[in-house]
This record gives C-alpha cells, sequence and structure tokens, in this order.
C-alpha cells in the first residue's frame, strides 16, 4: 500500500467520483465542486501565465506591439456586462470574434471539408489498378452519394429521394457503429488505467 | 600502372548533381526560394548539401543537407528582395562533387495564393447561392419549402412535458468556443427554445464552458425573453459559466442533471469525449434528452443514449425551421443546392474520369 499521501488523494477522489455509479451522493458533489474550483484556478493561472502575460503584456510593456492595446481595450469591453448602462458595447467583441472566425473558417471549411473531399471521391481509372482498391472507391463514392441525399432538405423524402436517403442512413449509421466500438474499446482502456493505479499504485496488490 | 591509377580514379570520381534551379518559392508569403536539381548518378552519394551565396559577398555558407533520394530544397531563410545563388555538394564516404552555380533567385510574397483558387471560386459560388436564397426568402419566406426533421417533433414535446411537469429545461450548448458552426448553430435553437420556456414559465438552465459563448449565450437568452414579451422572467442566474476544464465541466452538468433533475435535457453543439457521461447521465434521470451534434466521433453515443438527435447538418436546418427566420432559411436552401451541385460533381467528374480518362480531379 501506498506511504505517498498524494496517491491517497488522488484514490479517494476517484473512489468519490466512481461513487456516482451508485448515485449522486455527498463524496460525489465534493470531488464534483473540488475538480471544477480546481479546474477554475488553474485556467485563471494558465492565461495569465502562458496567454496574458507573453501575448499581451510583455510585448506591450517592451513597446514592440502597442497596437495590442487596441485589441484589449475590445476585449475588454466583455466586462462592460458587468455595468448594466453600457452592457450592449459588449456586442462590439462578439461581432469581431464571429466575423474574425467566420472569415477564417469558412474559405479553409471548403477547402478541406468540400473540395478536397471531392477530390478524393470521384471514381477515375487508376483506382481501378488494383481491383480491391476501385470497389472501395465505388462504394465510397456511392456512399457519400447517397448519405449528401439524406441530408438534402429542399424536398420530401419520397420518390427516388426516399430509397437513396435509406441507403445513405445505412451508411451513416454502420460509420456511427465502428466509430462506437472504436471509442468504447478506448473508455475502457481508460477505466483499466484508473483499476490499475487503485490496485497498484494505491493498494499494491499487482505490480 | 598509370592506364590502372587513371581507370580507378575514373570509376571512383564522383558525378554531381546538374540543372540546379533556384526560384522564389510561388504562392506564398516571401523569404523562401525552392531549389531542385538532378540527382547524381553515383550510387555512392549518401546526402547533397545545399550552399547559398548572397550576392556581392565571397563566401558559400551551407543551409542544408538533403537525403541521397532529394532533387529539392526549400531555403526558408532568406531575406526578400536578396539574390542569391546556390550550387549542391554531392556528398559520398569518401568525396564530394559540386554542381555548376544556379542562376539568381529573389524571393518576393506574392498577393494571391494561386493554388487556392478553387477554395476562392467554390466560396463565391456558395456565397451566391446562399444571399440569393436569402434574398428569395426575404421576399417569400412563405413559398421556402424545408422538410419536417425526426427530432424537431420531439422539442415542442420536451418543452410541453417540462411545462406539465413543472421541471426545467437543461440546455447545454456544446463545450467549443463560438468559431464553432455548431456552437452558432446552438446558439440559433437556443433562442427559439428560450423563448418558449419564457412564454410557458418553465425554468432553463444553461451552464457553459467557453466564456465567450457565456457571454452570447447570456444575450440570447435575455433577447428572447423580450422578445417573448417577459423580459422580467429573465434571471440572469439561468446562465452561468462552469469551468474551462472538460472534464469538470461534465462532472459539474451531471450534478445540476441528478439534482435539478430537469425534464428535458438538450445536448446541442459540438461536443467531444464527454458526450456520453452526460448522455447517459441524463437518461438515468428519466429525462428526454434532444441532441444535436455535427461531430462525427460523438454521434454514435447520443444516438444511443438520447430520445431524439439530430444527425450533423440537421442540426443547422433545426435552426432555420424552427425560427423561420429569412436568413437561416436562405442559407439552408443555399446549402442544399450547393449539395445538389457536389453531387453533380461526383457523378459528371466521376463518368468524364472513367469514360474519357480526363483528370478531373486536377480541377480541385
Amino acid at each position: 500500500m501506498s506511504a505517498d499521501p498524494w496517491t491517497w488523494i488522488a484514490a479517494i477522489l476517484t473512489l468519490a467520483v466512481f461513487s456516482f455509479l451508485y448515485k449522486e451522493n455527498p463524496f460525489y458533489r465534493f470531488a464534483e465542486h473540488l475538480f471544477v474550483g480546481v479546474a477554475n484556478g488553474y485556467a485563471i493561472t494558465f492565461y495569465w501565465h502562458r496567454v496574458l502575460v507573453p501575448s499581451l503584456i510583455n510585448p506591450v510593456a517592451s513597446g514592440e506591439k502597442l497596437w495590442l492595446i487596441a485589441v484589449a481595450v475590445i476585449g475588454a469591453l466583455y466586462f462592460t456586462r458587468f455595468i448594466p448602462k453600457i452592457s450592449w458595447l459588449v456586442r462590439i467583441p462578439i461581432a469581431v470574434m464571429l466575423g474574425y472566425f467566420s472569415g477564417a473558417y469558412i474559405p479553409r471549411a471548403i477547402d478541406a471539408q468540400i473540395l478536397q473531399q471531392l477530390r478524393a471521391t470521384i471514381v477515375t481509372r487508376s483506382m481501378f489498378g488494383n481491383w480491391q482498391f476501385g470497389l472501395w472507391a465505388v462504394i465510397i463514392a456511392l456512399g457519400v452519394i447517397a448519405t449528401i441525399t439524406y441530408f438534402f432538405f429542399s424536398a420530401e423524402q419520397k420518390g427516388i429521394l426516399k430509397p437513396v436517403s435509406r441507403i445513405g442512413i445505412i451508411f451513416i449509421m454502420v460509420g456511427f457503429g465502428a466509430s462506437f466500438g472504436y471509442t468504447v474499446m478506448a473508455r475502457i482502456s481508460l477505466f483499466i488505467g484508473r483499476l490499475q493505479f487503485l490496485l497498484g499504485d494505491w493498494l499494491g496488490l499487482i505490480h | 600502372m598509370v592506364l590502372a591509377l587513371s581507370l580507378c580514379l575514373l570509376l571512383s570520381s564522383l558525378n554531381p548533381a546538374t540543372d540546379v534551379i533556384a526560384k522564389d518559392a510561388p504562392n506564398d508569403d516571401g523569404n523562401e526560394i525552392i531549389l531542385t536539381w538532378a540527382r547524381s548518378d553515383n550510387p555512392t552519394v549518401i546526402s547533397y548539401r545545399v550552399l547559398r551565396q548572397t550576392e556581392g559577398e565571397a563566401k558559400w555558407d551551407t543551409v542544408g543537407v538533403a537525403g541521397r533520394l532529394a532533387s529539392r530544397f526549400a531555403d526558408d531563410e532568406v531575406q526578400n528582395g536578396i539574390r542569391y545563388h546556390y550550387k549542391v555538394l554531392a556528398v559520398s564516404e569518401t568525396e564530394t562533387a559540386e554542381s555548376a552555380i544556379s542562376e539568381y533567385a529573389v524571393s518576393s510574397p506574392q498577393w494571391f495564393d494561386l493554388d487556392r483558387l478553387s477554395a476562392l471560386i467554390g466560396t463565391i459560388i456558395f456565397t451566391c447561392l446562399i444571399v440569393f436564397f436569402i434574398n428569395r426568402a426575404k421576399r417569400h419566406a412563405e413559398k421556402l419549402f424545408i422538410r419536417r426533421i425526426a427530432g424537431l417533433d420531439a422539442v415542442e414535446e420536451a418543452l410541453g412535458r417540462a411545462t406539465e411537469m413543472g421541471r426545467g429545461i437543461l440546455y447545454v450548448p456544446g463545450l467549443s468556443s463560438i468559431d464553432d458552426v455548431a456552437t452558432i448553430a446552438s446558439m440559433n435553437i437556443l433562442g427559439e427554445v428560450a423563448k418558449k420556456t419564457a412564454k410557458f414559465g418553465t425554468p432553463l438552465i444553461v451552464p457553459l464552458r467557453d466564456p465567450i459563448v457565456y457571454t452570447v449565450a447570456r444575450e440570447v437568452v435575455r433577447e428572447s425573453y423580450t422578445t417573448a414579451g417577459r423580459a422580467d422572467s429573465f434571471n440572469q442566474d439561468m446562465v452561468f459559466y462552469v469551468t474551462d476544464q472538460q472534464f469538470a465541466f461534465a462532472a459539474a452538468v451531471d450534478g445540476i442533471m441528478t439534482r435539478e433533475k430537469p425534464a428535458t435535457n438538450f445536448f446541442i453543439g459540438m461536443f467531444w469525449a464527454e458526450s456520453l457521461i452526460l448522455a447517459e447521465t441524463g437518461a438515468s434521470t428519466g429525462a428526454i434528452q434532444i441532441a444535436g451534434t455535427d461531430a462525427v466521433s460523438q454521434l454514435p453515443f447520443f444516438i444511443t443514449a438520447c430520445d431524439y438527435t439530430l444527425i450533423g447538418e440537421e442540426l443547422y436546418a433545426a435552426s432555420a425551421y424552427l425560427s423561420r427566420e429569412p436568413l437561416l432559411l436562405g442559407a439552408i436552401k443555399g446549402q442544399d443546392y450547393s449539395k445538389l451541385l457536389i453531387l453533380a460533381f461526383i457523378i459528371i467528374g466521376t463518368i468524364l474520369a472513367l469514360a474519357a480518362g480526363l483528370p478531373v480531379q486536377d480541377i480541385f
């Protein structure tokens, strides 16, 4: 059994969180609030030391990037929500954020998530160099066509759209099934890791 | 003897790389020159050393070493507007061979990245379609048809159930930041849900992970209550920040679900590994659960543990369907016609590539 007090604290907190599997109880509640509090404390420290100081305070204090003051002022407008009379100013940084990210994200998304996928979906002669590769390429193309049809909202799923959409949802569910199995495996390994900690590092029952 | 020595030297002499060409890297923001060469045909070469000389200077600097199979090197330590030339040293275990000196090359930035021309054209086409349908929706919103999505029928049902039971509604708009499209769509749905909770007087609980999303969500809910004529019912504590830490947030929402026992849980937005933890806990409390996300890896968990799930783009369509706002309706119609274009490209592209052997993929 471990003599390290930190291992004991970690083990007790792990058990407190696991106790939620039985029902919500004061031990879980304690662990939950402690976790939230520690996470917030850590986040504040992290943002101060890793974001604000190196990316704003130091460059401004050294006079290298004085224009960052304007950015800081816009960002500080988030705090105006605490002053009811000028709380409408909070919309300025929100608008800047939404505008910037829309501009930065949309062309990137069109390129990476549409055009490059489109390019990879088109079946070409060279794909049939190996018949298995060719077969999968055809199945992928059919899956993409059927799945896009399922997500066509401008028409009822009737007539030809109905069977194609049905095939589309089958493709989607097969994909989800594979993803589910894969992730469950990953979760089980996380659980095994915790058990190894409890039985090994803490209790010393396994080595 | 002399003949044998000459033959030996001839056999061991290393052939240099040839055709050394230095050019400014295209479609970049400058400070890079691309060097290409034809490899030495000597099999004993183990690497190529790239040497650079700045115009007006006498010394040659080694700027990099490339492997024996390399025939290209990107020098990204140059300054724009300065002329450089290069030579390549073929290196074997015992000797080196110097190539001819390349022509001068100058690095410069380009205004446009022509490699992304297809992305620009795609953006223009999709934008034009969306703008066209938004304008159309502004004039004839009632004529724009969007099919009913199964999960949406459940929204009304879930809100009604919560009101009848006198219990609250939990709305988690994902854990991502405001730059995520799913978060933006979730804000639209939150607005519609908040209008209905304001109308029915149902308690609303909105825990948040991101400080900026928190600010936006608070504004959205406040505006919905004002629009519904119930500004006095808006309580600023109904929208609250929890923590930035993913699993601490999940633990807190689990606690809220088990203590407050909301009648309906909405998980709409971007989720990661906490999705199953949230959905399973919610299911154990007996709440109706409606989820929606475009996170493909998390959708299986929501489908398994929730009553209704908006899959991927249904999430975006849901916000348009619920609000009937011309902006959103037009955007969905524009996206639908963009999908038709994509389908046409795939089908016609495949036919042309298979039947005529055309390099259709190169268009993109």
